[in-house]
């Protein structure tokens, strides 16, 4: 039982990098771009928030860095897609190869540099980025583990899926965005600015993309640096929007289905189900292409797929 | 409707790929990288599968019969004319930056460094050539020709995936002498092997293990399963290690499937801590496990180069490469004209594999324990797989007064020693 809620603890941690790749995609892919440079947009911020940590011993401004380098990084993509109207996978699949190399190229240069070999982050903001601790609460049974014992992360991760969800289903601007991803010719002849509203969106979500990779360097690599520390994880992203259906709240759930069954191989006793580690490996994919079959089948349910997803929209085509 | 199909198809190409580069880590298939790998055969696992161990033990070399001799063994040459120290050119190829953390190429140029330092040579003696992806060939003859055109007479290639175009570039430049890391394969005179005994150094980290825990658990995040002998007799040691001084621990192994997986490597040592286990050994590249015992308070042994200088407060010791002992020797060679195209097998006595100076939160009698154990290693009167060794099944592997041949040891160990279980 104890290592079961150890289990879901690690999962809900295993789960928080996703979470902020997954609901940064979604707030892109709503106004039909499909950004495939995750990966590299959180490789940079995992290196900017990272660096800006090494060197301020702030937590907060080593997340307003990642946040605004990977928004950066998501602009160029928005320059190109957007208003060059370049093509979308290809743009975002460079920025991906873009990001690792310069996320690693800064790191390499700074660990030459570094007196004795390694990065570490400071103890204060290793300190603060940790586990929080609530007096009474955090000390429940069971209770107090579940709820009251991630590091900031995780808290703020749920804060901002939530709020985008709230944005792009509550709001008039939201639903304004999401007709642009639907229908940009009617958006636009709606009276909605649809380049505004896409270059808003996709540097949005490039930053909430930058703050999972931002968990990466400081949080699964202990505060020490390494190389490729986003290692595929910008890239299940990609694949957990399809889970969540294209909505933030749904996010939540399957970042943490999928932390859970990214784990799995490690919590489930040998003694019990003895399976090859491929298998576990694979699971999430499966069940991902379980949900694509059976949101194609279910097409009228639910399914939230913006309808002009990976298409540019070139005004003088009406 | 179509449009949404096309979509749907295209999205679910991501996510394979996704899961291409979800299981392998670091191999996320657009990367430009190549992994940073503990090991130089993990390169192969991308690209082609890595030969099985019988594979590997067949077409192996004869290895030196037994531990005691000379690090050096197998076919020879002719010696090669001696090379004046000042008109040596020495080549080098790393698969990643040197500059990258604790792992296996940083440690492979400390040894560069070392030798050069040893033997007084210039740096401009020394061509680097760095980040060359081991899995694509003509990225490797690019890199080597372009050492042998700047008047390389010596090159040292650190990984698995060289081996084939290392052979093919042998055979065209007899009188380039290319040495080879890790693998399997050499010709007798130009083109050699070398690899080392790290199990005997991982048997003494494991009494620094032993002496230290007070769950009697100990914990082991292993890159590969027991497919791989290098990696399970590498467990094997450091569990008979544990044993030797304190046979009432169990030791507690989780596979990652992967050398370089920063994310798999941690939540294995936060598992293996969550079930008890209070020291974590490691046998994977990153020091993230190392780093998952510090945040939660328990101790333990590192791998590859010494990395307390990562996590100083959970630290014991770290079983490491010197690998300036060969790279010193073999240039020794070249120099004076003894160079014979034999391979190389190194250990504790030549002072290839070591464990790291043991910090303060070592038990007392740990230094005592582990010396002891050093000096019948090095002495040579006894070795780590040295019978009656039983496995965790109860089958004895080794009976009483046999010694396990340097063949099974490199190729043929897939079982697990009796404290082990596999979790």
């Amino acid at each position: 039982m104890d290592l079961f809620i150890k289990f879901l603890v690690a999962a809900v941690g295993a789960g928080t990098p996703l979470l902020f790749g997954t609901v940064g995609e979604i707030i892109s892919e709503k106004v039909g771009h499909l950004n495939l440079g995750v990966e590299g947009m959180m490789s940079i911020g995992a290196c900017a928030g990272f660096m800006v940590g090494y060197f301020t011993d702030s937590f907060l401004l080593a997340l307003v860095a990642s946040f605004v380098a990977a928004a950066l990084s998501a602009l160029i993509y928005a320059f190109l897609t957007v208003t060059l109207m370049a093509n979308q996978n290809v743009t975002g699949l460079t920025l991906t190869i873009f990001g690792i190399g310069l996320s690693n190229f800064i790191g390499v240069y700074m660990l030459e540099r570094s007196p004795n070999g390694t990065l570490k982050l400071p103890e204060r903001i290793t300190a603060s980025m940790r586990s929080i601790h609530i007096p009474v609460l955090s000390d429940l049974p069971v209770v107090g583990e579940l709820l009251f014992s991630y590091t900031p992360f995780v808290y703020l991760g749920v804060a901002v899926a939530l709020l985008m969800g709230f944005y792009l289903f509550r709001t008039r601007t939201g639903l304004n965005v999401q007709a642009i991803g639907e229908n940009p010719a009617s958006a636009d002849a709606a009276g909605i600015e649809v380049s505004r509203w896409k270059y808003i969106n996709i540097v949005l979500g490039g930053g909430i993309c930058g703050i999972g990779g931002a968990y990466c360097s400081m949080i699964i690599n202990g505060g020490v640096w390494i190389s490729d520390n986003v290692g595929g994880l910008g890239w299940i992203s990609v694949a957990l929007v399809i889970f969540a259906a294209w909505k933030p709240q749904m996010a939540i759930l399957g970042s943490f289905v999928f932390g859970a069954l990214r784990i799995l191989k490690y919590y489930m006793p040998k003694s019990v189900i003895d399976l090859p580690v491929a298998f576990y490996d694979m699971l999430p994919f499966l069940i991902t292409a379980l949900v694509l079959i059976l949101s194609s089948v279910h097409e009228s349910r639910g399914v939230n797929i913006p309808a002009n997803l990976g298409n540019n929209y070139f005004r003088e085509e009406r | 409707m179509n449009q949404l199909k096309r979509i749907l198809a295209s999205l679910l190409a991501v996510s394979m790929l996704a899961f291409a580069s979800g299981c392998g880590g670091s191999s996320s298939a657009p990367a430009s990288s190549a992994p940073a790998s503990s090991e130089a055969p993990a390169q192969s696992q991308s690209a082609e599968p890595a030969p099985a161990p019988s594979e590997v033990s067949s077409a192996s070399p004869e290895r030196p019969s037994d531990s005691t001799g000379s690090a050096w063994f197998g076919a020879s040459s002719d010696p090669f004319p001696a090379i004046a120290a000042e008109d040596l050119k020495i080549g080098v190829i790393h698969i990643t930056d040197p500059a990258e953390g604790s792992g296996y190429t940083y440690t492979h140029d400390q040894g560069i460094v070392g030798m050069q330092e040893n033997l007084g040579l210039k740096p401009e003696q020394i061509i680097r050539k760095n980040n060359v992806n081991d899995q694509d060939a003509s990225a490797i003859e690019t890199a080597i020709l372009e050492c042998i055109e700047e008047g390389c007479q010596l090159i040292f290639a650190t990984s698995w995936g060289y081996m084939d175009t290392c052979e093919a570039i042998a055979e065209e430049y007899p009188e380039v002498i290319i040495s080879h890391g890790t693998g399997y394969k050499s010709n007798g005179a130009n083109f050699n092997n070398y690899f080392g005994r790290i199990y005997q150094a991982r048997y003494l980290t494991g009494i620094a293990a032993g002496l230290k825990t007070k769950t009697n658990k100990i914990g082991y995040v292993a890159a590969q399963n027991n497919e791989n002998s290098e990696v399970t007799g590498g467990c094997d040691a450091f569990a008979m290690g544990v044993y030797s001084v304190n046979p009432d621990a169990e030791v507690y192994v989780k596979v990652t499937g992967s050398w370089f997986d920063p994310e798999g490597e941690k939540q294995a040592a936060e598992a293996l801590i969550a079930e008890g286990c209070d020291v974590i050994g490691q046998h994977c590249d990153t020091p993230n496990p190392q780093l998952a015992a510090e945040e939660k308070g328990v101790w333990g042994v590192g791998y590859n180069s010494d990395m307390s200088k990562d996590a100083p407060k959970a630290v014991l010791t770290s079983t490491v490469w010197d690998w300036s002992a060969y790279y010193t020797a073999a240039v020794q060679r070249v120099i004076s004209g003894e160079w014979n195209g034999q391979n190389y097998f190194g250990g504790m006595a030549d002072g290839l594999v070591a464990y790291s100076p043991l910090s303060d939160l070592c038990e007392e009698g740990t230094a005592e324990a582990i010396d002891a154990a050093q000096q019948k290693i090095m002495s040579g009167e006894w070795d780590v797989f040295t019978g009656p060794i039983e496995d965790n099944q109860g089958n004895v592997v080794c009976a009483e007064g046999e010694k396990l041949d340097d063949a099974t040891i490199t190729g043929g160990i897939n079982w697990y020693f009796k404290n082990v279980t596999v979790k």
